[in-house]
């Protein structure tokens, strides 16, 4: 029996991936447009990207969001490795039950109704303890922490799994505590899926409109809180400048890195198996 | 000596175990579940001037216990139900079909993946996984560009003479599951792909040899080895789209507004923020099943975990 693909299947796959990418590709051509429409070629010219690197407003945006994803992503970070911890090794602890929902209940909660009930909720605070005072990026940084955690959670977890605990039991058999034994050989061994939670919890927060919208107070408003402000009037080109450079920054990160994964597992696989991989 | 190093360890070995689970217990419980119960009760509570813009829905004063308790804002749902339950609707009907059409998409796509050589599958799923991490905004707004009146396609269409006059593909339909397919191909994509590439050729090939066509192969064999990713993906997709605010906001008109949208502007626009709780709570009570469904799947976190790093690997 033929195990390719056929005909029909191909091209609805190439349709596909057209619709992932041919209106970014397009975007990013007309960055280079001379002209202000993105129906008439102007020829050539970077002058939107110097205009971008004029426009304060969208590049005190960025620096917030850098700040507030950073944060977000190393404390989800921190938090994902202690519920991943929890769930791999404490087999059936109390509160496994209340725990396990409460982790997995924010993948899917709509942003609208994640945004607006931590609102309500930092608005209550404030009235009962003073805290937080006003709404800025440390409300931001809390409100993606606490849906930046479930994502590196998920992502740790499956690490950890792997995990040969025979390592942790002989350190404990030679006398090493449990935070050493942590530190000195857990954390090395799942370095990088800790740092792909990291990465995953940084871009889910640098690229949240709706959650910071709500949570936001006035002066913190966030590179996407910008950028909507700015796309709702129409199109303007310095945006399609700053996209094109986001975007080539996240793709050449992304393929570096998984040329690297793919490198380290195809060596692997050559390995331990000797070609028995198809 | 050793007695008390020992008590020691085990001290900390017990204490660090309470401390891994209760911090994040504590936070989820802070800042998630105590916001719902916020929002809950907002809902029953009204909108008046001042800060916060509603009434506090009980308290002490010096007449002792008040509250505000009211159904005012589910009673204001029904009345103007074309104003609130109708973008429920076109909710439900938007996120059915762009779930549908990512799957029409997804399937193809997730089985070719699953059938090419590894280093070409590698290729692949990068080219799956790079939208992911890149801002689903951005592309949005890169999707208008092509779509727009004179729009990319719409000035190549009468450069070549195609068409006379600008098609209308903004705030349609069809503009709001475009957005919705650019968003969520990914995320249908991948749990689909996670269940295929565990099929055996074996498997294939002894059905085929024992007699079965091309489509009984596909509808016996195919087909029920890959429903648990069907589900998974078409959770993944339908949940967040209907609750999808951005795309209806930027690519939808007036027929396409969306329960999130009227949310956003009930909050924003309106300040009314006692109606955007009950909108909320709404919207909760229509994803309540597949949220609670979804809990039961294990795709999702395949899906997550792939994206999270593994997925260049072969």
């Amino acid at each position: 029996m033929n195990r390719g693909v056929s005909w029909p299947a191909l091209w609805l796959g190439i349709i596909g991936f057209g619709i992932l990418y041919v209106p970014v590709m397009v975007m990013v051509v007309y960055s280079f447009n001379a002209g202000r429409l993105v129906s008439v070629w102007a020829g050539f010219s970077t002058k939107w990207y110097g205009e971008l690197m004029q426009n304060d407003q969208v590049l005190e945006a960025l620096g917030k969001s850098l700040w507030v994803a950073v944060n977000a992503a190393t404390l989800s970070t921190v938090f994902g490795v202690l519920i991943a911890l929890a769930f791999v090794r404490y087999g059936n602890f109390r509160f496994r039950l209340l725990l396990s929902a409460l982790a997995s209940t924010p993948l899917v909660m709509p942003e609208v109704v994640t945004g607006l009930s931590l609102l309500l909720l930092f608005i209550a605070m404030e009235g009962f303890l003073g805290w937080p005072a006003g709404r800025g990026l440390d409300t931001i940084i809390i409100a993606h922490t606490t849906f930046g955690m479930c994502f590196a959670a998920i992502v740790v977890q499956s690490r950890l799994r792997d995990f040969d605990m025979s390592i942790e039991e002989a350190a404990a058999d030679l006398g090493a505590t449990q935070p050493f034994i942590f530190f000195s050989i857990t954390l090395p061994v799942i370095a990088p899926a800790v740092v792909a939670a990291w990465l995953l919890a940084f871009t889910l927060s640098f690229d949240d409109l709706v959650i910071a919208s709500f949570v936001s107070g006035p002066g913190s408003s966030t590179l996407p809180i910008v950028v909507f402000s700015k796309v709702r009037l129409g199109v303007t080109p310095e945006i399609n400048a700053l996209a094109t450079i986001m975007i080539a920054l996240v793709a050449a990160s992304v393929i570096t890195a998984s040329i690297i994964i793919y490198r380290n597992a195809a060596g692997r696989v050559a390995t331990t198996q000797k070609g028995s991989q198809p | 000596m050793a007695a008390s190093m020992m008590a020691g360890r085990r001290w900390i070995s017990r204490h660090g175990r309470r401390l891994v689970v209760a911090l994040p217990l504590l936070w989820l419980l802070i800042f998630f579940l105590m916001p719902l119960v916020e929002v809950a009760q907002t809902s029953f509570t009204t909108a008046r001037r001042g800060i916060p813009p509603f009434a506090p829905l009980w308290g002490f004063d010096k007449d002792g216990f008040f509250t505000n308790f009211n159904l005012k804002n589910y009673g204001l749902l029904l009345d103007y139900w074309q104003d609130y339950i109708g973008p429920a609707g076109n909710s439900l009907r938007l996120a059915f079909f762009s779930t549908l059409i990512c799957l029409l998409f997804a399937y193809p796509m997730a089985w070719w993946i699953a059938r090419s050589n590894p280093r070409q599958r590698a290729i692949l799923l990068v080219l799956v996984m790079l939208p992911f991490w890149t801002s689903s905004l951005l592309r949005i707004y890169a999707l208008i560009g092509l779509l727009n009146p004179n729009g990319f396609i719409n000035s190549m269409l009468i450069f070549l003479g195609v068409i006379d006059t600008p098609l209308r593909m903004m705030q349609t339909d069809f503009s709001i599951y475009m957005g919705m397919l650019l968003t969520y191909l990914p995320l249908m994509i991948l749990p689909l792909y996670a269940v295929m590439i565990r099929l055996e050729d074996d498997l294939l090939d002894a059905a085929a040899d024992l007699g079965a066509s091309r489509a009984g192969v596909f509808m016996t064999v195919v087909l029920p080895l890959t429903l648990p990713g069907i589900v998974a993906g078409s959770l993944l997709v339908f949940i967040p789209a209907v609750g999808e605010f951005v795309i209806p906001a930027l690519l939808g008109g007036p027929e396409q507004i969306m329960v999130g949208k009227v949310l956003w502007t009930e909050f924003f626009r309106n300040r009314d923020w006692p109606v955007a709780s009950a909108i909320a709570m709404l919207l909760l009570a229509l994803l309540a099943l597949p949220i609670i469904y979804a809990r039961y799947q294990d795709g999702r976190e395949a899906a997550i975990d792939r994206v999270g790093g593994q997925g260049g690997a072969p």
